[in-house]
């Protein structure tokens, strides 16, 4: 295998019963790309992201990360050995401060409390929720929780950050803010998967983009190549947006 | 580690120097025995807490460690002759090791599932002790005389050194409780809390640090039962494992305030003079009248400050620093 290959996934399959959420995957990321991973509702996305991070048992296939099989691990193991992710449904810890959210990510890596608020605050600086870092994880509008979530993923200081639907019901405003992020995050060296809808978004930050549809990969190219490609165009974007193209 | 301010030391100083006092100055037997009670149940509540109110797991079964605590330092006793204070220690292991026995298969229970399991836990432990030959099953145990010393862990002349340990061991958890509140083991417990995704995905694994979590409690628990074994002088599972003590564990320590050190301190402090007075007032027809005013309190609380009482001081002080 490639050393500079962060994530490679085969031939996995996921099944709920008789309905297979992923159906044979087979896809690999490089160190230091921006992979998005799209595709319409029940498409399987989340459950991929399940698959990868121990949070489902895959029925069958292969998940290794920078060449170790992390196929059967529990969830908290990947994330000690540096896969971190974020929720479709925001996820903080409510009665909780930012900054103590924060600090309970710092924690993977250090077992002071004070070296781990410093790293804290850290990361708080690089993604802009300092300024907020007295209130409770409750107090925050959603794209702060959405930004609070990516900082305690980011505190656990991994190599590769998974994202999923991060942009979802956002503002302009704010949409912008977190693709400016997922930009700095990226020239810091890190390797990112994201599960995205926002098509504007998907097309400026990738690198790669690999589409799904019922559980199946069907596609996976530049963004330029994916936007035209019948097959994605039909399956996932409607006839609507290859009369943009 | 937070910094005390001036105010935070002279507070507890002087709490703590008023409690030193209270038995030398108030000499009514009947007062102090109302205080070793307030002091016993908090630090049941403060056991609870670490697991209830931090790690988010509600036990109605911590009479059973509390039972288990006092049935195995008296069976020690009784049987071997063994010191009460090795059986507080062997207590504490027994009720931890059994802590984790029950634990480990619940680990993936939350909520109101892991409460049920915990009511199933308390409950089976009590019968079984009700019919085991071994420890007199309903006949209870009763602790033999010994001479009035430290070492023996018996006093009859006065309640003046059980008011002290009882003191000391409430300290003892609390700067236990201290301790694991704001450490690394404290903020995994409360995004345990929260939920088992979000700590799974910080890292956190989950079924370790909740058997941390019960194990701790269940071992401060048991040390308060031999600690009542040898205060009475006399247990059986109707006075040490019911589920009433269980249940009045919880209540105490939710409207102190869960999740918070001091809160099942305060929650004592109330609720205990409570059933005492009501006792008092109403003798034998009164029972059952102090749960009446509990319930009232809790659904008080519930609604007006779902942080317990120890909340409404911390709300106060924030409002008055800013």
């Amino acid at each position: 295998m490639d050393k500079s290959t962060c994530l490679e996934v085969k031939g996995l399959s996921k099944w709920f019963g008789g309905l297979a959420a992923n159906l044979d995957i087979d896809f690999s990321v490089e160190e230091g790309e921006i992979v998005s991973v799209i595709g319409p509702n029940g498409a399987g996305k989340s459950t991929l992201f399940n698959c990868i991070t121990g949070f489902y048992k895959p029925n069958s296939g292969k998940v290794s990360f920078f060449g170790k099989d992390i196929t059967k691990f529990r969830a908290d193991k990947v994330c000690n050995l540096g896969i971190a992710r974020t929720f479709q449904i925001v996820q903080v810890i409510s009665d909780m401060t930012v900054l103590e959210n924060v600090v309970t990510g710092a924690l993977l890596r250090y077992t002071r409390i004070g070296p781990a608020t410093e790293k804290a605050e850290e990361i708080l600086t690089f993604t802009g929720l300092i300024d907020k870092k007295s209130f409770l994880g409750s107090e925050l509008t959603i794209a702060d929780k959405k930004r609070l979530e990516v900082s305690m993923a980011l505190a656990t200081q991994p190599r590769l950050l998974m994202l999923d639907e991060s942009m979802a019901g956002l503002t302009i405003v704010e949409l912008r803010n977190i693709m400016n992020l997922i930009k700095k995050i990226r020239d810091q060296g890190m390797t990112l998967i994201v599960v995205e809808h926002v098509m504007e978004a998907v097309m400026e930050i990738s690198d790669r983009v690999i589409v799904l549809n019922s559980g199946k990969k069907i596609m996976e190219g530049l963004p330029k190549e994916v936007v035209s490609c019948q097959e994605v165009i039909q399956a996932y974007l409607g006839d609507k947006y290859r009369a943009v193209c | 580690m937070k910094k005390f301010t001036i105010k935070q030391i002279s507070v507890t100083g002087i709490t703590l120097l008023l409690l030193l006092l209270f038995p030398l100055v108030i000499t009514q037997t009947y007062l102090i025995h109302v205080m070793i009670l307030v002091f016993m149940f908090g630090m049941l509540g403060v056991a609870w807490n670490i697991m209830g109110g931090y790690a988010g797991m509600f036990s109605f079964g911590q009479a059973a460690f509390f039972g288990i605590g006092a049935y195995t330092s008296s069976f020690l006793l009784v049987t071997f002759q063994i010191n009460p204070w090795i059986g507080l220690i062997a207590g504490g292991l027994v009720a931890a090791l059994m802590a984790a026995a029950i634990g480990y298969p619940c680990s993936n229970l939350r909520g109101h599932y892991f409460a049920i399991a915990t009511i199933a836990f308390g409950e089976i432990v009590r019968i079984h002790f009700n019919n085991w030959k071994l420890v007199n099953a309903a006949e209870g145990i009763t602790i033999p005389m010994m001479d009035e010393s430290l070492a023996n862990f018996m006093f009859h002349s006065s309640k003046l050194p059980y008011y002290y340990i009882m003191l000391a061991f409430l300290l003892l958890a609390l700067v236990i409780c201290y301790f694991v509140a704001n450490s690394k083991m404290g903020y995994y417990f409360r995004a345990i809390k929260e939920s088992h995704d979000v700590a799974e995905v910080l890292g956190v694994n989950v079924v370790r640090y909740r058997l941390i979590a019960i194990m701790v409690s269940a071992f401060l628990s048991a040390m308060a039962g031999t600690f009542y074994a040898q205060y009475i002088l006399y247990i059986d599972p109707e006075s040490v494992m019911l589920l009433a003590i269980s249940v009045q564990i919880v209540l105490i320590s939710m409207l102190g305030g869960a999740g918070t050190i001091m809160g099942p301190v305060i929650g004592a402090a109330i609720l205990l003079p409570i059933s005492e007075l009501t006792r008092i007032w109403l003798g034998h027809k009164g029972t059952g009248v102090d749960m009446l005013i509990y319930g009232f309190l809790i659904t008080l609380i519930s609604v007006y400050q779902p942080q317990g009482i120890w909340g409404l001081f911390a709300n106060i002080g924030k409002k008055k620093n800013g």
